[in-house]
């Protein structure tokens, strides 16, 4: 580099320069964003928000329920069942999306019971029809009463924690009457897990189901408590 | 349109206008190697990297040797990252129980050509494919040297226009090395913890196993998302750690986090024009080419929304659904959207994902309705001039605005000109190149797609009119280097990794080498003296002579293609 023929070998010369200069600032930048950065985000991560850092895993009883990020299937009438999901076979938490069906589709409204495309896969799953007459018929509701939209779509993620307050609402009364709880109760553990929008105008009012149904076994084990 | 919502969109848009000016003059001054803040950390830094990297700082490139430069680091960065998916089931954290997905050589080929030109288009689900490694050592560090890589060919773009009889355009290596150091570590280190701090994790643990409050097993994905999360957003990439991307809650858990991560993509970009203005020491010609942004996004934030609140007629009439949003729901179509950001931050995430060149999208545009879908999808054909890619977007702006300088001084018969730069035949060449590469590389593979069948293969979700969307939308989103797609094209075939591979491929180097080269014109050009004969460009003349460029050129080039994808389908919605 120092002492530069004239002519082509210069030439030569700046485009060996150039290849040494991309691969070494490829190799070291790699190092710095890929490797020292998560390594340095990560550390800090797990001494100021450990919680938050591990993925605000629950426990109980030394086990771990579920994450309170992510929703899961819940099918018992005492619980508060979460919207219909698309990852895997529902709330698979290794296989996150949505159903991707188009506005139109056929399938969107009225579902499919095997998918031609794939004969050896059981693919099939319900539309929008079934899944707001299933959600009617657990809810005793009649077919005239409108549905909340978050009942009978698909998140985007198939993972959706939360429903929204209407959707709950409409579920109290099946939970109440499987809980033996007075209805009264169940509305006001509703309202106490309604988290508002943030900062009163970010995103949408919600409720995290996992969260209820946690608080509606807390009851339940008040309730046992003090009858013994 | 709900208060809540509104109040959410405007303190969005108001958010990004009171960053352009001190983001913008910060990255002037990094990048005119002026003193900043942080030059006393950093400067030591800097002169190391380029001691090992054996360049001079102070060596002034000809525009052929910046893209020289810029091709052989995106070159490496691509091999790099081929090499490392490859050889993924021999490195650290690799279980093959858990990665499903084979990391064939045309899918490895795809995401290293997807990564390394910042489109991250995925044709795999995360959590399924790729180990921890891959996802850092790989991916994430290929979303910081490609979003440095556009950012330093966006200043060197500028410089061209900046400078009069200059032989050079600066130093890619110092505009990388500086893009990287001052601009986004600090920004990505600040950001990655607040997410963390809304919840995104950052750990190495294996996938949690739980056990559901009804006894079920459920296993949970985790990772380092946070330090990725931050830079896949505010690097203007998109390619998410998990398969639903930003929907995923870990990727995306609360409103604010969505409302952060919507700004980490807009506001580098945004602030660019402003960056110029600078530069060129008139910062009103920044001024306007940001108002035209705006003006331009919130037009297609409002129409966008527009279509999402109203909702879906077919599904409202199959489930009996309260269509309109109360204060206890959210209303409008749902399909494929998290409850958490309802209309409000789904749509602000389609605006902006897919005018930023960033796939992160937070709710699945393939459940949109089609009027709904058609503005992301317009937004991309536009040259994603609104905000755009980090870099790209400014000089896809200024593109434009040349062809519609160029037009205008046809008709009132002068000589174009911008900033006192003569657009003339040799330049008018380079711009038509440029203009030419996008419908080339948009169509014509999407018609082949649909003639072929490898091509119709991949329809296996959706079929007529929304099938067609699917793959042009695959190509545009590739081409514009978005790489967020109607998710239910099956993309991971060896006729779908070829082929937007090579749309990638256009759309990075198709764009950035013409612009490079106009960059040298310019630079060697003098700059004419404004007289009472030259079209103002800090006008509100000119801004109209911009949009009805970019109207124009873009209806030419694609409303057929439209025609045949969401408008038709948005007419069948209607009977």
């Amino acid at each position: 580099m120092a002492s530069e023929p004239p002519g082509s070998s210069s030439v030569s010369a700046a485009i060996k320069n150039q290849l040494r200069a991309a691969a070494f600032a490829v190799l070291l930048l790699t190092v710095l964003t890929g490797v020292v950065f998560p390594l340095v985000v990560t550390l800090l991560a797990r001494s100021l928000f450990p919680r938050q850092a591990a993925g605000s895993l629950i426990d109980k009883d030394g086990r771990v329920t579920g994450s309170e990020l992510i929703g899961q299937d819940f099918r018992a009438p005492g619980y508060f069942h979460p919207r219909p999901s698309a990852a895997g076979s529902g709330y698979d938490g290794l296989s996150s999306a949505g159903t991707n069906l188009g506005p139109l589709s056929p399938s969107l409204t009225a579902g499919a019971r095997h998918d031609p495309w794939k004969p050896d896969a059981n693919e099939s799953y319900d539309g929008i029809s079934q899944l707001a007459a299933a959600y009617r018929r657990e809810n005793g509701l009649t077919r005239q009463s409108p549905l909340p939209v978050d009942a009978v779509t698909r998140s985007g993620s198939g993972l959706d924690p939360h429903i929204s307050p209407a959707n709950a609402a409409l579920q109290a009364t099946r939970v109440a009457r499987a809980r033996h709880l007075p209805l009264e109760r169940v509305l006001r553990l509703i309202a106490l897990h309604t988290e508002p929008r943030q900062w009163l105008f970010l995103g949408e009012p919600r409720v995290n189901v996992l969260a209820l149904n946690l608080a509606l076994d807390q009851v339940a084990l008040l309730r046992a408590g003090r009858d013994r | 349109m709900t208060f809540p919502i509104f109040l959410q969109y405007t303190a969005f848009l108001l958010c990004v206008t009171l960053l352009v000016k001190p983001l913008g003059g910060y990255m002037a001054r990094v990048f005119q190697g002026e003193w900043t803040l942080p030059d006393r950390l950093l400067r030591p830094i800097e002169n190391g990297i380029y001691r090992v990297l054996g360049v001079d700082p102070r060596h002034d490139m000809a525009a052929s040797e910046y893209s020289g430069a810029f091709l052989l680091f995106s070159l490496f960065g691509a091999l790099l990252l081929y090499g490392l998916l490859r050889a993924q089931p021999l490195l650290p954290w690799y279980d093959a129980a858990l990665l499903k997905t084979p990391m064939t050589p045309d899918l490895a080929f795809n995401t290293a050509i997807s990564f390394s030109t910042t489109a991250t288009w995925q044709a795999y689900g995360g959590e399924t494919t790729m180990s921890y490694f891959s996802q850092m050592v790989g991916l994430e560090a290929q979303n910081f040297l490609a979003a440095a890589a556009g950012l330093a060919v966006g200043i060197g773009f500028l410089r061209g226009l900046v400078r009069t009889k200059s032989p050079g355009i600066g130093n890619f290596w110092v505009d990388v090395v500086r893009s990287i150091l001052w601009v986004l570590l600090p920004i990505a280190l600040v950001g990655a913890l607040l997410l963390v701090w809304q919840g995104v994790p950052a750990n190495f643990e294996p996938y949690t196993r739980a056990t559901t409050l009804e006894g079920r097993p459920q296993s949970i994905a985790q990772g380092p998302v946070a330090p990725f999360e931050i830079i896949k957003n505010l690097g203007t990439n998109g390619g998410g750690f998990f398969n639903a991307n930003g929907a995923h809650p870990f990727e995306n858990p609360t409103p604010l986090a969505n409302f952060l991560e919507m700004l980490a993509i807009a506001a580098l970009p945004a602030a660019l024009p402003y960056t110029f203005g600078r530069m060129l020491g008139r910062p009103r010609q920044g001024w306007v080419l940001f108002g035209v942004m705006a003006c331009l996004f919130s037009i297609g934030l409002t129409l966008c929304h527009a279509a999402e609140q109203g909702g879906n007629p077919w599904v409202a009439r199959a489930g009996r659904i309260e269509s309109s949003a109360t204060e206890n729901q959210p209303g409008g179509n749902m399909e494929g959207k998290e409850v958490r950001f309802g209309i409000g931050g789904s749509v602000l995430g389609a605006i902006t994902t897919s005018n930023g060149a960033t796939g992160s999208t937070n709710s699945m545009h393939d459940s949109y309705t089609p009027a709904g879908g058609l503005i992301p999808l317009a937004n991309m054909l536009l040259g994603e001039m609104v905000f755009g890619g980090l870099g790209a977007g400014l000089y896809s702006i200024l593109f434009t605005a040349f062809i519609g300088l160029f037009a205008a001084g046809l008709m009132i018969g002068k000589t174009p000109e911008f900033a006192g730069k003569i657009i003339a035949s040799g330049e008018i060449k380079l711009i038509m190149l440029y203009t030419l590469v996008a419908p080339a590389a948009v169509l014509i593979p999407t018609a082949v797609a649909v003639a072929v069948p490898a091509g119709l293969a991949g329809l296996t979700t959706n079929r007529g009119p929304h099938g067609f969307s699917e793959i042009l939308y695959a190509f545009t989103s590739s081409f514009a280097n978005n790489g967020q797609a109607f998710g239910g094209l099956s993309a991971n075939s060896p006729f779908y990794n070829l082929s937007t591979a090579v749309a990638m491929l256009a759309g990075r180097f198709g764009l950035a080498i013409p612009a490079l080269a106009l960059a040298g014109r310019f630079a060697r050009q003098g700059r004419r003296p404004m007289t009472a004969g030259t079209l103002p460009t800090d006008s509100f003349t000119f801004a109209v002579v911009l949009v009805g460029a970019a109207l124009i050129i873009g209806a030419l080039s694609y409303l057929p293609a439209l025609a045949l994808g969401p408008i038709v389908e948005q007419l069948l919605l209607a009977t």
